[in-house]
């Protein structure tokens, strides 16, 4: 049986991934270190007691033994910091999809992961909804009613779509084929930061193309909702596949950090979607938007006819991002702006962790986990927030008034596009 | 697409031999990156810089016992190091101490006169430099007595076995118990540290503690003063209660080696070097008596990085990166290369007495007299990779670390610069 008892038959590997890792914890206590939930909450008593501890006493079929893992915000840096490489947070999110499984859904969790449908629904009415999201007694009633907390760093809805402009957008028909991953945020909220990675691409030499594509099931897999999830990323994986199959040359590439992690990596090592050939070709061709940067840099064929860009930016990596295990190439894509002073933030999470700070009983835990970067960001006396993954973006400017963009505008800017 | 990355040098392991090696070289202003499964050792070690303890009795002068030492044990590191590179990588050190990450905090300690320091179980540890908040607890230092200080909220540090076992090495002591209130079952040594970084809570403490102490006592509370201004809360603490005020090292984690990794990865980072976390090793690219890339999983797929000039310092046993498996084979795990002392098949592995000097202890990745891989040409060895120390037993592991690291940056500086001379 896996970890939890809960996954598939055919999903063999990941029992032998988790369990085979609990193995190696020698109880060295540097994840506790390492934990911004417990640091802050004592709801959360650690990733160690979480997981590896709590782990021996789970037996697939029976009851959850410890529930405080519905705590664990799955921001991953367990598993990053780990000396021995268990998969700490790994096997806390299948012991969470367990506990969930066992104690039912709440409809807030059912619909905060839906970010296809919220996208859908409010993108034609966006003044309306975006009135809405911001109305404080709709808020409170909200809360309320569902659990979403009244002051949830909420987006707002740009009211046209990412793929709209893509379809209109004529490229320069030649050049390197590269498929673009633009995910949800981009799609509904932030479809300018897409226009900017077309626009960064082609001057490049790309030609960009944007297949048709959905959710990739990552806010489903955080609250624990692993069979919608996997049916999500599965469909994404068939969705992006073809467009990749028939050339070994042809990358995917994406901008937003968590759901490229999805594809690369959490698909199979939390979902535990084992032997899908779409999926593994996917994964396998994915790359995060300032990684590719990096790797064109380091070949000699990424472009550095860079302006100044004379601004003071921090910049934050998100747990996500991290999570890539490819360190921080934003840093040295920002290097290469002449001009740009740029402070590295040296806090674990920001605390939106995606849905997590949305959930009523979880945005104090949020706020404060977040509060030790908050306080960075003040000190560094930086303008904006320049961070990867955009819930991230959304809490730091919720928190700080401070404008988070991506890294990839200082190099829009820088290139004057 | 391959995924690589080329850098003038990567290093491999973020413990203090690889932060010390990566961070030399981005200084002397080479492109480095460092590579790591996870964070090192340092959140383990007390965080002190122990260079030489006891050979095997306690040394008094570790700079005046370094080269004794070394011809006694040709095949130690610090036989190939010498005193001078030592030397040289403290005094490195302790300028980074001084420009790092916590305003004020520093190390105090030479390689003249190693400090006697009392562990959590009040033994006595013999260490070159240490921070300014374990200096007043040096048995050497002054005649007035040790009031040993623990809450029971820290569960791993009893004040009364620490006063107990001090009392009994001649050092007058004694406990005792304040409360401090958390929020869980217990805490750990850095939510206790949090909580002193706070003036507010701090001031509260230290008024209750106030009341318990005598004159003439100095007060050896468990290594919580602070994560983030250690220099500021000692400085508080010892002004409030009137009296020299010092850390007593705990079991992981490790607040002063939380502050050790600090000061080092930030010497990395701000010297431009690269650190990436969650990147084990997983394969390698070798060519003849050259290993021109590594590889780690990123995701999906593997991310290679090449290099002329590589630096092993992922530890020894208890990282993981020698392994003695069930077979009774030992491997060293990076990077496959041979290992020195291992025990022959017909002697025995262990002996029966624990504490004794096992045989498997001084294992380490086959070096040359250069600290280079044997049969590679490379890949420089640093840290408790290295064979022929018993680091624990003689008090040297981060004297090994600090040292080896820096010779290794050096050596690969020497060699670009050799190569790059003779381009030219």
């Amino acid at each position: 049986m896996t970890a939890g008892g809960n996954v598939s038959a055919g999903m063999t590997g990941i029992d032998e991934l988790l369990r085979g890792s609990l193995d190696h914890c020698v109880k060295c206590t540097i994840c506790e270190t390492q934990c911004p939930v417990s640091n802050v909450t004592p709801l959360f008593p650690g990733p160690k007691y979480a997981g590896p501890q709590a782990e021996r006493y789970r037996v697939g079929g029976e009851p959850s033994v410890e529930w405080s893992v519905d705590y664990c915000s799955g921001c991953g840096i367990c598993s990053m910091s780990c000396p021995q490489g268990v998969k700490i947070a790994e096997i806390n999110a299948q012991a969470r999809h367990k506990l969930k499984r066992e104690h039912g859904i709440p409809l807030r969790d059912r619909l905060i992961t839906r970010p296809t449908w919220l996208g859908r629904a409010g993108t034609p009415v966006a003044p309306l909804a975006n009135f809405t999201l911001g109305f404080k007694p709709l808020r409170v009633l909200g809360e309320k009613t569902l659990g979403v907390h009244r002051n949830g760093p909420a987006p707002k809805f740009a009211g046209r779509r990412f793929s709209r402009w893509a379809r209109g957008h004529s490229g320069p028909g030649t050049g390197r084929r590269i498929v673009y991953f633009h995910g949800c945020g981009t799609e509904y909220y932030e479809p300018w930061e897409g226009q900017k990675i077309v626009e960064i691409l082609e001057h490049n030499g790309f030609r960009v193309e944007v297949p048709k594509q959905d959710c990739c099931g990552l806010p489903l897999q955080s609250s624990g909702l692993f069979d919608d999830a996997r049916k999500v990323v599965l469909r994404l994986a068939r969705a992006l596949a073809p467009h990749v199959r028939d050339d070994p040359d042809t990358i995917i590439v994406g901008n937003a950090t968590s759901c490229t992690l999805m594809l690369k990596r959490e698909a199979r090592e939390i979902l535990g979607i084992e032997g899908d050939p779409d999926l593994k070709l996917v994964s396998e061709r994915t790359y995060d938007i300032c990684e590719l940067l990096l790797e064109l840099h380091d070949r000699g064929e990424l472009k550095t006819d860079f302006r100044p860009v004379d601004e003071h930016i921090a910049y934050h990596a998100p747990c996500q991002q991290q999570g890539h295990y490819i360190g921080k190439p934003a840093l040295e894509l920002f290097a290469l702006i002449p001009g740009l002073e740029v402070s590295e933030m040296n806090a674990r999470c920001c605390g939106i962790a995606g849905t997590y700070g949305l959930k009523a009983e979880k945005y104090d835990i949020a706020m404060a986990v977040g509060a030790d970067l908050f306080a960075q960001v003040e000190a560094s006396g930086a303008g904006e927030v320049a961070c990867d993954s955009e819930t991230c973006r959304w809490q730091i400017t919720h928190a700080t008034g401070h404008k988070s963009a991506h890294p990839i505008d200082y190099l829009h800017r820088a290139y004057g596009l | 697409m391959r995924g690589e990355l080329h850098y003038d040098a990567v290093v491999i392991g973020a413990g203090t031999a690889g932060l010390v090696a990566g961070a030399r070289l981005a200084e002397a202003g080479a492109r480095v990156c460092v590579l790591a499964k996870g964070v090192g050792s340092t959140h383990l070690a007390p965080g002190t810089i122990d260079v030489l303890g006891h050979a095997p009795e306690r040394v008094s002068s570790p700079g005046g016992a370094l080269e004794e030492f070394a011809a006694a044990h040709p095949d130690h590191p610090y036989a190939a190091l010498g005193a001078e590179i030592v030397n040289d990588s403290l005094q490195w050190f302790l300028e980074r101490v001084a420009d790092g990450p916590l305003a004020g905090y520093r190390y105090v300690g030479s390689l003249e006169r190693n400090h006697v320091l009392p562990t959590a179980i009040g033994a006595l540890r013999p260490s070159a430099l240490v921070p300014e908040t374990m200096a007043a607890g040096d048995a050497q230092s002054g005649s007035d007595r040790v009031c040993v200080v623990g809450s029971r909220s820290l569960r791993d540090f009893h004040p009364a076995l620490c006063a107990a076992n001090l009392s009994h090495a001649g050092i007058a002591a004694r406990a005792v118990d304040i409360e401090i209130e958390v929020d869980r079952a217990d805490e750990n040594a850095l939510g206790l540290a949090r909580r002193f970084d706070d003036p507010d809570w701090r001031k509260g403490f230290a008024a209750r503690l106030a009341l318990k102490l005598q004159a003439d006592e100095r007060v050896g509370l468990p290594a919580v003063l602070g994560a983030r201004d250690p220099h500021g809360v000692l400085a508080d603490l010892e002004r409030r209660l009137g009296r020299r005020v010092f850390e007593i090292p705990t079991l992981p984690p490790s607040v002063p080696g939380m502050r050790l990794f600090e000061i080092l990865r930030s010497a990395l980072r701000r010297a431009g070097g690269r650190l990436v976390l969650g990147a084990e090793v997983v394969g390698h690219d070798r060519s003849g008596s050259r290993v021109s890339a590594v590889a780690t999983h990123a995701g999906g797929r593997d991310v290679h990085y090449a290099a002329p000039w590589f630096v092993l310092a992922a530890g020894g046993f208890a990282s993981g990166a020698i392994e003695l498996d069930s077979s009774w084979a030992t491997h060293e795990r990076v990077l496959g290369l041979p290992l020195r002392g291992v025990p022959d098949q017909t002697e025995p592995r262990f002996v029966a007495e624990y504490l004794a000097e096992q045989p498997m202890s001084r294992v380490g990745v086959a070096v040359d007299a250069e600290l280079r891989a044997e049969g590679v040409e490379n890949v420089l060895v640093a840290g408790a990779a290295l064979p022929g120390a018993v680091s624990w037993r003689e008090g040297s592991g981060e004297g090994i670390a600090l040292a080896s690291g820096s010779h290794a940056a050096n050596l690969v500086l020497a060699q670009a610069g050799a190569r790059t001379g003779a381009a030219a």
